[in-house]
This record gives structure tokens, sequence and C-alpha cells, in this order.
């Protein structure tokens, strides 16, 4: 296995980092857009995040990796014959890579065991070895739109139902989606915009002390990647440590009226199609505040949630040119503003 | 400003030499797009390259569009046959692991192609997750993209570009010119094995970022490649550390061609400089001579380099620094003629041209081979082979949708008053938004004056399309003719590439400048029809929208002319004409979403 950069010696990007981060701590918020220019570590950070999540306990043997602390959301087989034995790994987060067939994605007939055997086998697909971990597609906006439509099915109704070469399976899939992409070379379809929990827009740093640094320290990674992992493993285990805690603390975090209040009133303001906006960012300020040790939501914490919750969701007049991200601002300055 | 110390480059030598560079560290520099037609010189130069690569290093060309399969690997039919259990072929990339890869006609590569190519140079390791397989094997590799591009707008993916160091060009280099020195095989053999020891000095990599923003470079992967550059020219002169001279080439082969915009003397003076402590360091690192600071000799050698001949490469700030220009290129190779993304497999006949899809056909034959082997064992025939039969043939089904390209042709000229314009604005506006949710795209022509311009190439970044319709003067003759030729043009570029283009004219009508730019009603009308004819000839889709405060007998009489729809908009706001325009857009597409 070759080694990733790691999550903590990333510079900057910090919306970026702190959408994954919330995602990592509530896969609830339904799934990571990074759109932005190239070169930005995009995927760097994406592949970082999974080495910085803590390990899992599943059933053992079980290929959809089934939690075996809770009866929700578990295979047929698991749910039939609890089986006593567990074990940890990882956190999966699967490369979707372009170019995938259908099949690998759904999972389909097992070739091998059918053509050696003659046994009708089900072989689980990405969508399986995805289940309770995250999903990175890189270039969503490239992706089939076959493919796409697919994902998004699942995505929203946690479960992959296979009906193919007289297969009929149906299994659990939980997964938080986090696509990345760069709108140039081609925008995204609406209806796919709306499923992404969170959307953040990476842009080049612009200080020349800070390009100076992510040079020098990719270089230093390239020329030795083990040994700079080592140097940034204290770091990581901390960043770690921190979401365990903030992921048992979530659910004590509270969530004042008046605060629920000023998000919807937010929402009002900005116009956004239904409630997603609001139930999303909700549960991104309580993440953010169970990160940070709070016990409440507060309003510092709206603040860093309201762009990567809302800005994809405005009604999109493509065409408007003060962008979304603007338009999310000046409606911040007005709800919070007095 | 430096004195004119650093001379302009001979081109072959510069290209020579990132050759050279770019064998010594494959990996690091991600590779070279070679922009030049095919010929002796693009030979001679891929000769010096595999000369320059280690003996036994793999060196594997890509056809243009090769299909996933081929690329990544995937079931190997023979073989799976043979021995009843699926075997895996490994795909061009995977046997280029520790070589070079080379794209042929790379400038009209699909982008999802390119982008599985990046993605396995970014990562390092080739994942493959297809026909039942699943593996990922650690695969590295620098890339040769043979660019044979004849305009500007046909280059390759951005995507592809951006992880590529070297940008070579060898355009205007005749066989006659390819002599020269050249490093040996041995010479750089040895520099490959002093490359990992090579330092960078902190005044070196502040350098080379700083080039890369004074330029208007965004991607962080420039000044990345430029350091790898530098240090593979430190380690092909045999010098334990970089130093300006290294930084000088590597900003002229890496930074330049990339430049967005020139380095005014006024964004030198405010690009950040190291502090003046610095003076002393100079003198410490290199004694010989010159006093120049790094920087400076790296603004310099950019300058030389940009000077000869590479500013018509250099973009007005708004649209090479979005990367917009290069986006055209990839927007536009996305509708070459292409079969259509794959849809899944029907039962069918194989010979009926269709193409076979084997794994969903070993799908549908695998579970019935118990069954078929029985009778043919109990016939003594061959026991191992797997029994196809005819029913189980599965085709690829294709959705082949063309695109369709709405050009708008627009009449900002004075007879069309002010506030038509507006409202002809206001409809395309809207019309737009229902292009970005069909995803067609849109290309703009005004005409005006004396003559038409092409304000926007077909496009689909509607932002783009937006800013450009805002900033459209009005006022001036009707020169109609120019104005539909114009139109026209742009329509058969967008046929060649198998789009669909439909034509959009708001106009009112009244020509009064003839094609070759002079006045009189008269020729103007006739030049106009004429030109409507051409668009008949062609078989265009065509709307007509009158913009006259009163519906014109003329505007009628081309609409007419051109074989398409004619509306008057006489108290039309924006939305009654938008519903006429979708009108004629709509069952156009809607044809062609053929499966």
């Amino acid at each position: 296995m070759p080694h990733v950069f790691p999550f903590s010696a990333i510079l900057g990007q910090d919306e970026m980092k702190l959408a994954l981060l919330i995602a990592a701590i509530d896969p609830g918020v339904g799934g990571v857009l990074v759109f932005g220019d190239r070169g930005t570590g995009k995927s760097t950070a994406v592949r970082a995040l999974a080495q910085l999540l803590p390990p899992m306990r599943v059933v053992a043997g079980c290929p959809f990796h089934c939690d075996p602390d809770s009866e929700h959301g578990r295979c047929d087989e698991c749910r039939e014959s609890p089986r006593a034995r567990s074990r940890r790994m990882p956190v999966p987060v699967v490369d979707l890579p372009l170019g995938a067939t259908e099949d690998r994605v759904v999972g389909a007939l097992d070739l091998e065991r059918a053509l050696g055997e003659g046994v009708k086998a089900f072989e689980p697909g990405l969508l399986a070895r995805a289940n309770r971990g995250f999903l990175y597609v890189d270039e969503v906006n490239l992706l089939e739109d076959h493919l796409v439509d697919l994902l998004l099915d699942v995505a929203a109704s946690g479960e992959n139902v296979v009906e193919r070469e007289g297969l009929s399976v149906r299994h659990p899939a939980r997964f938080v989606l986090i696509g990345s992409g760069n709108p140039e070379e081609g925008e995204l379809r609406p209806q796919l915009l709306d499923r992404f929990g969170l959307a953040v827009e990476v842009t080049t740093p612009q200080d020349l002390a800070v390009r100076v640094e992510v040079v020098r320290q990719r270089d230093t990674f390239d020329r030795d990647p083990a040994a700079f992992a080592t140097r940034w493993k204290r770091r990581d285990g901390r960043l770690r440590r921190r979401i365990v805690a903030a992921r048992d603390r979530l659910d004590a975090v509270q969530v004042d009226e008046d605060v629920r209040e000023r998000i919807a009133r937010l929402c009002m303001a900005l116009g956004t199609d239904g409630l997603r906006g609001e139930l999303v960012m909700v549960r991104a300020a309580r993440a953010v505040a169970a990160f940070e040790g709070d016990a409440a939501v507060k309003d510092a914490h709206l603040y860093q949630v309201a762009l990567p919750a809302l800005r994809h969701r405005l009604r999109r007049n493509p065409l408007d040119e003060s962008g979304s991200t603007t338009r999310v601002e000046r409606a911040l300055a007005e709800v919070f503003g007095e | 400003m430096t004195p004119g110390e650093e001379h302009t480059p001979d081109p072959w030598s510069d290209a020579v030499l990132a050759a050279a560079l770019f064998a010594l560290d494959p990996v690091g520099t991600g590779g070279v797009r070679l922009r030049a037609p095919a010929g002796p010189v693009r030979e001679r130069w891929l000769d010096l390259l595999r000369e320059a690569l280690p003996p036994d290093s793999p060196w594997r060309r890509v056809p243009l569009n090769a299909p996933p399969d081929r690329l990544l690997g995937g079931l190997d039919l023979a073989a799976t046959l043979q021995a009843g259990r699926p075997v895996a072929e490994r795909g061009i990339l995977r046997d280029a692991d520790g070589g070079v890869v080379i794209l042929g006609m790379a400038e009209r590569i699909e982008p999802s192609v390119a982008a599985l190519v990046a993605c396995v140079l970014d990562s390092g390791e080739l994942a493959l997750e297809r026909d039942g397989l699943s593996r990922r094997d650690p695969t590295r590799f620098g890339v040769v993209a043979l660019d044979e591009g004849m305009v500007d707008d046909e280059r390759p993916p951005a995507a592809l570009l951006d992880r590529l160091a070297f940008h070579v060009e060898l355009g205007g280099i005749g066989p006659r010119d390819t002599a020269g020195v050249q490093p040996s095989p041995a010479a750089i053999d040895s520099a490959r094995r002093r490359l990992a020891s090579v330092t960078v000095s902190d005044e070196i990599l502040e350098t080379l970022c700083s080039a890369a923003q004074v330029l208007g470079i965004g991607s962080l992967r420039a000044p990345l490649q430029a350091l790898h550059a530098a240090r593979a020219s430190a380690a092909l002169a045999a010098r334990p550390g970089v130093d300006a001279e290294d930084a000088a080439l590597a900003a002229r082969l890496v930074l330049a061609p990339r430049a967005t915009q020139i380095p005014s003397e006024s964004s030198e003076e405010e690009a950040p400089r190291p502090d003046p402590a610095q003076g002393s360091d100079r003198d410490s690192e290199r004694g010989d001579g010159d006093a120049e600071s790094a920087e400076e000799r790296v603004l310099a050698a950019v300058k030389a380099a940009l000077s000869n001949g590479l500013l018509e490469e250099i973009r007005p700030a708004d649209r090479g620094r979005a990367g917009s220009a290069r986006t055209r290129g990839s927007g536009a190779r996305r509708t070459s003629v292409r079969r259509g993304a794959p849809r899944g497999a029907r039962a069918g006949d194989p010979r009926s041209g269709a193409r076979l899809d084997v794994v969903e056909t070993l799908r549908a034959a695998a579970p019935w081979q118990r069954l078929r082997r029985a009778p043919a064992r109990s016939a003594g025939g061959g026991a191992r082979r797997l029994a196809v039969r005819r029913e189980d043939f599965r085709v690829v089904r294709f959705a082949d949708r063309t695109e369709t390209t709405a050009i708008f042709i627009v009449d900002a000229s004075g007879s069309t008053a002010l506030q038509r314009l507006a409202e002809a604005k206001g409809a395309i506006e809207l019309l737009l938004s229902d292009c970005y949710v069909r995803r067609d795209r849109v290309a703009l022509v005004a005409f005006r004056g004396r003559n038409a311009e092409v304000l926007l190439e077909p496009t689909r970044s509607l932002a783009r399309a937006r800013r450009h319709l805002a900033g459209l003067p009005g006022g001036g003759g009707t020169p109609l003719a120019a104005g539909l030729d114009a139109g026209l043009a742009l329509a058969d570029g967008v046929l060649r590439r198998g789009g669909t283009p439909l034509l959009v004219l708001l106009t009112d009508g009244r020509a009064n400048v003839a094609r070759d730019g002079t006045g009189g009603r008269e020729r103007a009308a006739q030049d106009a029809l004429a030109s409507a004819r051409e668009v008949r000839a062609r078989g265009l889709g065509t709307l007509l929208v009158d913009t006259a405060p009163r519906p014109q007998a003329s505007a009628r009489r081309l609409a007419e002319t051109m074989g398409g729809l004619y509306r008057a908009l006489p108290h039309a706001d924006a939305a009654t004409l938008r519903e006429a325009v979708r009108g004629a857009v709509e069952p156009n597409s809607a044809a062609l979403d053929a499966v």
C-alpha cells in the first residue's frame, strides 16, 4: 500500500477539511461535493481522510461489514442468523474509478464460481465494499450518467437492489458519497448537486508563502513518503481522537429553539428549495459543535457551516454572476447582523 | 530589467533538453506535451527520448481513445474460455509501469480517457474494477502526449496538460535544424543516480513559486514540476544543489509555456521578494560574475522565452486564469463523433454489426454450464470447454445522443432599438438556463457596424455566455449577411464534430451593410438572402425572431429563404420570446434522444 499524504499536513483549504471532518463525525449529513481548481489537493484530502478515521467493528465474515452492535441496517444474513464473532477493520474509503463498469459497482454474478462450479452466487460490488464508509468519485462530473443515477438512487435509499442474471439480491449500502471535480470540465446536473449534503469550493491559494510551503511539503513527501508520514503521525492521531470524542458527544449537543429559528430564517431569506438545507445545516452545526467540544450549537458554528450547507441549494440561476457564495454571505449578514 | 544576457533559446536544443530532463525523472515531471505535426522532426525527438531512457524501460503507444479495457486491462477472453475461469489481461497502462506512455493524437482524446490516465499518474497505482475483476497494482510512468492540434482550439484536455511538466513545440523546426549536441545516454544515466541527493535551497523554491504566481499560473502542480525539472537539470550538470541556472531553465521549459499573463514591471515589483539579507547569500552561493538574484534570472529567462514567439499564446488574464481558454478544447472534444455511452447489454446477434459484450455473454452462459456439460460429456466431448450458445450472445447498447448547440445570432445594430436588444438579451438568458438543464451548448454571434463577431465559441459554460451577452453593445449598421455567415461557420464546426447546430437569429431583417462591409440597402439585402440560401442548403434547424416593432416583410422572407420558423414579436416580453424559441428547440432536441 503506497503511503498517503497525511491529513493534518494539508495546508489551508479549511472549508474542505471541515466539510470532510463533519462527514466523518456525522455520516448522516449526506455527502460532500468538492469542486474547484486543478492542483488544489482535492483528491489528496479525501484519500488522507481514509487514513485518519478510526477502525470500526464489523461482523466477521460479512461481505457488507454489518455493525455487530446495532440491529439497524444489517444485511439479511446477519439479521437471520446473528454471528457472534466480530473484528475490527479500517473504515472503507472506496474509490470509484472512472471507467468502472456497472457490474463492478452494484455487484454481479460471481463469474469464477459460475464457470468453475456452475453455482449461481452473488459477488458483491463497490457499493457493498463502501457500506458504512465512504464512496469517493473523482471527476464526478465526468462519470457516465447512468452510473450517477444509480449512485444517487442507492445513496438515497441506503440499500442496493440487484436484479440481474437471475440474481435477486438486496443488501445495505449506506455510505457517504464524496465527489470531486473541476467545473471547467462540465457542470454537474442540478439533480445531482442537490443530493450532496455539503458543497465546498476550493481555489488555489494566492498567498506566496502558503504556495511555497505547499510545494515544499509535497516535494518532501514525494522524496520520502514513509518518513513524512511518520513525522505527522502524532498530529493525525490527535485529530483522530478528536473525531472519536466528537462522535460520542454528538447526540448530547443541544440545538436551541432560537438557533433553529435562525436557521429557518436564513433558509427563507435565501429561498432554498425544500427542507434539506435546514436539516443539513442543523446536523452539520451540531457536528462542528461536538468537534469543538461545545455543549450547544452557537452562532459561530452556524457561520462555519452555512456556506457549505446552502450554497448549492439556492434556486439556481446558473447565469447569476454574483455567485451563490456571495448570496449566502449576504443573507448571513442580514439574519445574524442585528 | 536584466541586460540581454539571456540569449533567445534555440527551440530545438530546448526540446532536446526537455527530453533529457524528462528521461531523467519521468515520474516526477509527469510528462511532455509534444505539440508537433507527425513527421521526421517529431520522430527524431522521440528517438532521442527513447535513447535517453534506460534501455529496458517500457515504451507503450496508446492509440486514440483506446477503450478502457485496453487501457486498464480486463478479462482475457481466449484465456478465460480455455481455463474455464476468469483470466485477467493486463492493460497498456499497467504494461508501461516504469516507462513511458505515448498518447497519440492527444488533442482529440476524450476527457474521460484523460482522466483515467491522470488518476493513475496521481495515485501511482492502477485500480481496476471491471469485468468482475478487482485489483490494484502499483503503476508509475511518464506520459508523452502527441498533440497534433492545428489551431489553438485543439488541445489535449486540461486535466492531462496540468500533469505534464514540459510543453514542447516543434512546429517551426525543420529536419535540418535538428543537428546539435545532446546529453549522452550514459551521462543521463549517471545523472539519474545522482537525482535523489540533489538539494534545493529555500530561495530557489520561493523563486519558482513566485515566478509561477507572477505568470498567472494557478495550479500548484506547475511550480512542483518546475522544481523536479530544476533538480533534474542540476543532476545533469553534476551539481550538488539546484542553482539559479537550473531554476531559470526549469522556468523557461515548464512555467513559460503555461503563462497566462506577462510579468509586467509593476507585478515584478509587487512580487514579494526575499529579504535584502539575501544579497549576502547570493554572493556566497555563486561567485562567478553575475550579480543577479535567482529570481531576476528566472524572470529574465521566462521573458526571453515569452518574447520568442510565445506571446500569442498568452491570454488576457480573465480568459487564461480561470483556464477557460483551455476549456473550449475539452468541451468541444466531448462532442466528437462518438458512439454514445454504453447503456448495458441486450440479447442479440453480434453478426449484425453490433458489438459483442463479452462479459455479459459469459454471464448469460455461466449458469447453464453444468446442464450443458452433461450431454456433451456423455457424447464424449471435452469437458473443460465453455459451452456458449447463440441465445447467450449479448450485444452492447449505446445511447447515442448528439448534442445540440444553439447558435444565437444577435442583431445589435442601431435599427434594433436598444430596448429590443435588452429584450433579446433577456430571452437568450432565459433560454440559456434551459440549455443548462438539458446540457446543451450555446454559441453567440453578434453583428453591428461593419461586421459580425463571434462573441462565444460553443460552450457549456453559461456564466461566460452571460458575461459576453451583458457586455454586448448596440448601435451601427446592420451587416446581416456577415452575421449569418459567421453563424454558419460555427454551425459547420458543430456539424464536423458530430453535433446538431440550431440557428436562432434575432433581427428586424433590415440589412443595410453588404458582405464586403459597404453600405447600401439593396446589395445588403441580396447578400443576406444569399447567405440564407446557404443555411437552407445545410438543412439546419432555424428560427428567426423578428425584433422590429411591427412585423417586417423582409424578415419573413429571410426566414422563408432559410427554411426556418418565423416569429414576430410585436409586443413580446422576454417570457413570450422564450416560449417561441423553446418551441423551435424542443422538438428538435427530443428527436435526438434516440436510444
